[in-house]
């Protein structure tokens, strides 16, 4: 899909996007030429029809974890993985307790995922340990609904 | 104001979706490129014992080929392929991907069934109401994680067990173009002909190769007395083979005996030695 300023007849960038936890997304488009920005703002239904297809509008902002789409979408059992959350040496953020503690609470099926996800995002960010706050502050920038 | 069509207007996609569903089918390819043949197994029929007669190809090329075999159990809804070869989770998840289970023989599988609850059916997170709408799409990214987020490594054979239906092979196929063909599985009976002749159309109308022709319960012996009878009257078999110009792999009998689900009889090695002389 493109977005054309037709006041400006140029197509729009893509700027940002969100997923507020609710079931839907939006995401934001600006136009080069005039700064007039827009947002799309999709519903529940159609949010699902994108996320089936296992993409992202406006590209991917981490690498992908794998059979990510399985783990974010089936409805599996506790065991199913056994998944240390990539654990890697020398430079790769520690966790607080209160971030193991609230780790702990998400569903065994995708915790494993769910701590690569944070350790990579902190890892990028140059972030040394990571605390509630930066899960809160990765949920709002990655868009990680439920986790 | 006039509007110009999406070609019409300059510059890449800024929503980047091609460009991620390209990149998904390209994370498949790569992934696969050790393993020397793609070959799904098919029937348009449910309940021909499709999955039985793809553990005996697993079970019996896994014997005799170098570098190993790998069963894909596409069967999200209804999966059963990984009891049969007896595989067992957890799987682990590795920097490299999602190592498979390990099942007898040393196959290497991943199946629904390894990660859901036991008795339990398929289930997605999803908003209420209009599953149908994108039940399908979540189906076939999930099979594309099987294919493309195992660490499957060097395999001579990776075969994909597929539900029933006529479309399996056609999507994967789409998926997944370098497939090396797909076996067909048929019970005797004429019904059981007629549902797989059409599979095997849009099969090839999907540009997939039709490797050979199974028939599966194609009759039965007796435990007690151990005279042999035909289980269902007709030769799908023989007239699949015949109509589509391939030939028929084996035919494979019913079993009682709890030792048939090693797959070890004289029915199910030869129909092993044809499959691999095929795939050569």
């Amino acid at each position: 899909m493109k977005f054309l300023c037709v006041t400006c007849d140029q197509q729009m960038h893509f700027t940002e996007r969100r997923e507020p936890g609710d079931g839907t997304f939006a995401a934001a488009f600006s136009c080069p030429g005039c700064g007039h920005r827009i947002a799309l703002l999709a519903n529940p239904m159609e949010t699902q029809l994108v996320g089936s297809l296992g993409v992202e509008i406006g590209g991917r902002t981490l690498e992908q974890q794998p059979l990510e789409f399985v783990r974010s979408n089936v409805v599996g059992k506790d065991d199913a993985f056994e998944d240390d959350g990539g654990r890697k040496a020398g430079g790769w953020p520690t966790w607080s307790n209160a971030a193991e503690s609230r780790l702990a609470r998400v569903p065994g099926f995708v915790r494993g995922m769910v701590k690569r996800i944070y350790g990579e995002y902190a890892h990028e960010r140059g972030i040394g340990e990571i605390t509630p706050e930066v899960m809160d502050r990765a949920r709002v920038d990655l868009g990680l609904e439920g986790m | 104001m006039s509007f110009r069509t999406y070609f019409e207007v300059a510059g890449a996609d800024r929503s980047r979706l091609e460009h991620e569903l390209l990149a998904q089918r390209d994370r498949v390819a790569t992934r696969l490129n050790t393993v020397e043949r793609v070959v799904a197994v098919m029937s348009g029929k449910g309940g021909v014992g499709k999955s039985h007669v793809c553990a005996a190809l697993a079970g019996g090329a896994a014997r005799l080929v170098q570098q190993g075999v790998g069963v894909v159990d596409a069967d999200l809804r209804s999966p059963t392929v990984s009891r049969m070869l007896d595989a067992r989770g957890p799987l682990i998840v590795t920097d490299d991907g999602v190592s498979p289970a390990v099942a007898i023989e040393r196959i290497r599988v991943v199946s629904m069934d390894l990660l859901i609850e036991d008795r339990q059916p398929l289930s997605w997170r999803e908003p209420d109401g209009d599953s149908y709408l994108w039940r399908g799409a979540q189906e076939a990214g999930a099979l594309r994680e099987f294919l493309g987020d195992v660490a499957w490594g060097s395999l001579d054979v990776l075969l994909i067990d597929l539900p029933p239906g006529a479309d399996g092979a056609m999507d994967l196929a789409a998926l997944y173009p370098n497939i090396a063909g797909a076996v067909a599985v048929t019970i005797p009976s004429e019904e059981s002909g007629r549902s797989v002749a059409r599979t095997i159309r849009a099969s090839l109308a999907g540009g997939v190769t039709l490797l050979g022709v199974v028939e599966n319960m194609s009759g039965c012996t007796c435990a007690a007395c151990g005279s042999h009878g035909p289980l269902f009257a007709g030769s799908a078999g023989d007239e699949l083979a015949e109509e589509f110009g391939v030939p028929l792999l084996g035919k494979i009998p019913f079993r009682t005996a709890k030792t048939a689900s090693r797959f070890t009889g004289p029915e199910e090695k030869a129909l092993v030695e044809r499959f691999l002389e095929v795939l050569a």
